[in-house]
């Protein structure tokens, strides 16, 4: 289920501005990758041009390759739409559809790929995927409820449940905590740990702590100055990255010295 | 608000002295939107304190001026008939184009595109209502009364095109598209703003699932706009209802009841009918007339008091 990503040469363009240049990393699978950066230094954009989401945006396209299982994404006969079926995303504040219940929420994934299920069959799925989530326990009972009647740190783990519904390949995080308090960001990066066992997870997080305590590997993004494309400054094991980084920058970073 | 005005208050001169006071502008502004307010609270009893010490004569008259009928109700009946199918058949035709019209602006056309399509779609808006019937009554109503002849030939079988069918043109088809085309605009324009707030995280949602396009509006924007789209639809339907021009320089009206939208024998609606009759009638007549409109004001009233409460029903349910 899980696949490892190659990413080689990436430029990322919003029409003749250049945001991202020249990334080269390999995401391995079954493990967390973290990318780290001051905001503004595209690590967000990299992060959604690995399942074309950047494109949502008129005007963005890149340039360079990025390798899932042997496949380009970016192969002319590559619909995007496949793509994003196979590489599921959770975003910086938790948006499950305000009109659906939980359990509507979770399925809306196998919902659009459009097999019809047999009653039984969905609420397998259901059960597995918010057991999956950690909040199944919370919410067994009022799975007919609104969505959006659910705390925050709740609702973002029902967010992580849908993603998982569809058992994608590889599971996007774009700073999955930042609008949750202390204890749901722990039960986040718990859940990441234990998801990490059955997905590919990158996560984008602004907070270094956080880096260290969950990822196997992680990017320091950087901007080499304001109006440059961000760049990849180092890519390395977390021990690593936070005991003896290679570059100068990354440590001054990490250790609050930065600029 | 009930439960702190029946409580007593423990400081009573406390009270008085607590607000803060405003400043000039907060002051004047304040009054001017209370007053605002309220005026158009004023406007509408007015309106209806009107219509019906104007009308109630008009709904005991004597039986003459409700001929052919003999009552009131047997007069009205038709009017009131044909004022609600000439809008719905409008709203049937008008509402398909005017989501898809939304859509396109909002969701699907190229921004340089989106932009003068909106403009033109507002500037529809804008053609006087006389004009429309003209144009209605000298060229469309050729056309429809050609494409009538078809429809009964070919699909008589349904009750609404049973014929036999105006050549001229001057049918309820031919009412209710042109009632159509006036009503796009302001939906198409309520709808596309609605469909354009939709939060960019619930659409981002839908497409991170793998949602293609058409998938993405049918999870994130519909549920979203659905309110909005209620009130697009009322207003286009406030619009037809109590269009007068168009429809009174079309129709040859009849007070007949038929579902028959292609025959020259359609019943009139009811602010043609008062239209066209107005200048003519008696002291008598004119209530009668009068009181008609009494039954528009109160249909149309109901109309959106129903569509108010289904479109709040859904928020309710989604907000608990």
């Amino acid at each position: 289920m899980a696949k490892s990503i190659d990413v080689s040469d990436l430029d990322i363009y919003y029409g003749s501005f250049k945001a991202v240049e020249g990334v080269n990393m390999t995401i391995r699978a079954r493990a967390v990758t973290a990318f780290i950066g001051p905001s503004g230094c595209g690590k967000s954009t990299f992060l959604r041009s690995l399942n074309r989401m950047h494109e949502v945006i008129p005007g963005a396209r890149v340039e360079g390759k990025v390798v899932v299982d042997g496949q380009s994404l970016y192969d002319p006969s590559v619909d995007p739409v496949a793509v994003r079926r196979q590489i599921g995303m959770v975003f910086q504040r938790p948006n499950p559809f305000p009109t659906m219940s939980i359990y509507d929420n979770v399925l809306a994934g196998n919902r659009l790929n459009s097999k019809r299920m047999k009653k039984s069959e969905a609420d397998t799925i259901v059960e597995k995927s918010l057991k999956g989530a950690n909040l199944w326990n919370e919410v067994k009972d009022r799975l007919g409820k609104p969505g959006m009647g659910l705390s925050g740190g709740q609702q973002q783990r029902l967010c992580i449940a849908r993603a998982i519904a569809v058992e994608p390949q590889v599971l996007l995080m774009d700073e999955p905590c930042s609008a949750l308090d202390p204890i749901s960001t722990s039960a986040i990066e718990d859940l990441i740990h234990e998801l990490k066992s059955d997905y590919t997870i990158v996560i984008v997080t602004h907070n270094m702590q956080q880096a260290a305590r969950v990822s196997d590997d992680t990017g320091f993004f950087n901007l080499k100055a304001t109006g440059e494309p961000g760049h990849l400054v180092e890519f390395n094991a977390t021990k690593k990255m936070f005991s003896s980084p290679d570059e100068s920058s990354t440590e001054a970073y990490i250790s609050g010295r930065f600029g | 608000m009930t439960s702190t005005a029946t409580r007593p208050d423990p400081r009573p001169e406390a009270e008085p002295d607590a607000k803060p006071p405003l400043a000039l502008g907060d002051r004047v502004f304040k009054a001017l939107s209370v007053g605002s307010g309220a005026l158009i609270m004023v406007a509408l009893a007015g309106v209806f304190i009107f219509l019906a010490l104007e009308g109630y004569p008009g709904l005991s008259v004597d039986e003459d001026f409700y001929n052919p009928a003999t009552t009131f109700l047997g007069y009205a009946g038709p009017l009131l008939f044909g004022t609600v199918l000439a809008a719905v058949i409008a709203l049937v035709i008008a509402v398909p184009f005017a989501i898809g019209i939304a859509l396109f602006i909002s969701h699907y056309a190229p921004r340089r595109l989106a932009v003068p399509v909106a403009y033109l779609i507002d500037l529809l808006a804008a053609v006087p209502s006389v004009v429309f019937g003209l144009w209605g009554g000298r060229e469309l109503a050729q056309h429809i009364g050609g494409a009538s002849v078809w429809l009964e030939e070919h699909l008589g079988f349904i009750p609404l095109f049973a014929g036999p069918a105006a050549k001229s043109g001057s049918t309820m088809l031919t009412a209710a598209v042109v009632l159509a085309i006036m009503i796009l605009p302001i939906t198409t324009a309520i709808c596309r703003e609605v469909f354009a707030q939709t939060p960019r995280l619930h659409e981002e949602a839908a497409l991170a699932l793998g949602a293609t396009r058409w998938e993405m509006i049918r999870t994130a924007v519909f549920p979203y706009a659905r309110s909005g789209m209620v009130s697009a639809v009322m207003l286009g339907l406030g619009r037809a209802l109590g269009e007068t021009m168009a429809v009174a320089m079309i129709l040859s009206a009849s007070p007949v009841v038929t579902l028959n939208i292609i025959s020259g024998q359609s019943p009139a609606t009811i602010a043609s009918n008062i239209a066209s009759n107005y200048k003519e009638a008696s002291p008598d007549g004119q209530a009668v007339l009068i009181a008609t409109g009494l039954v528009l004001f109160a249909f149309t009233f109901g109309v959106n008091f129903l569509a108010r409460y289904l479109a709040g029903r859904g928020q309710r349910r989604m907000a608990r």
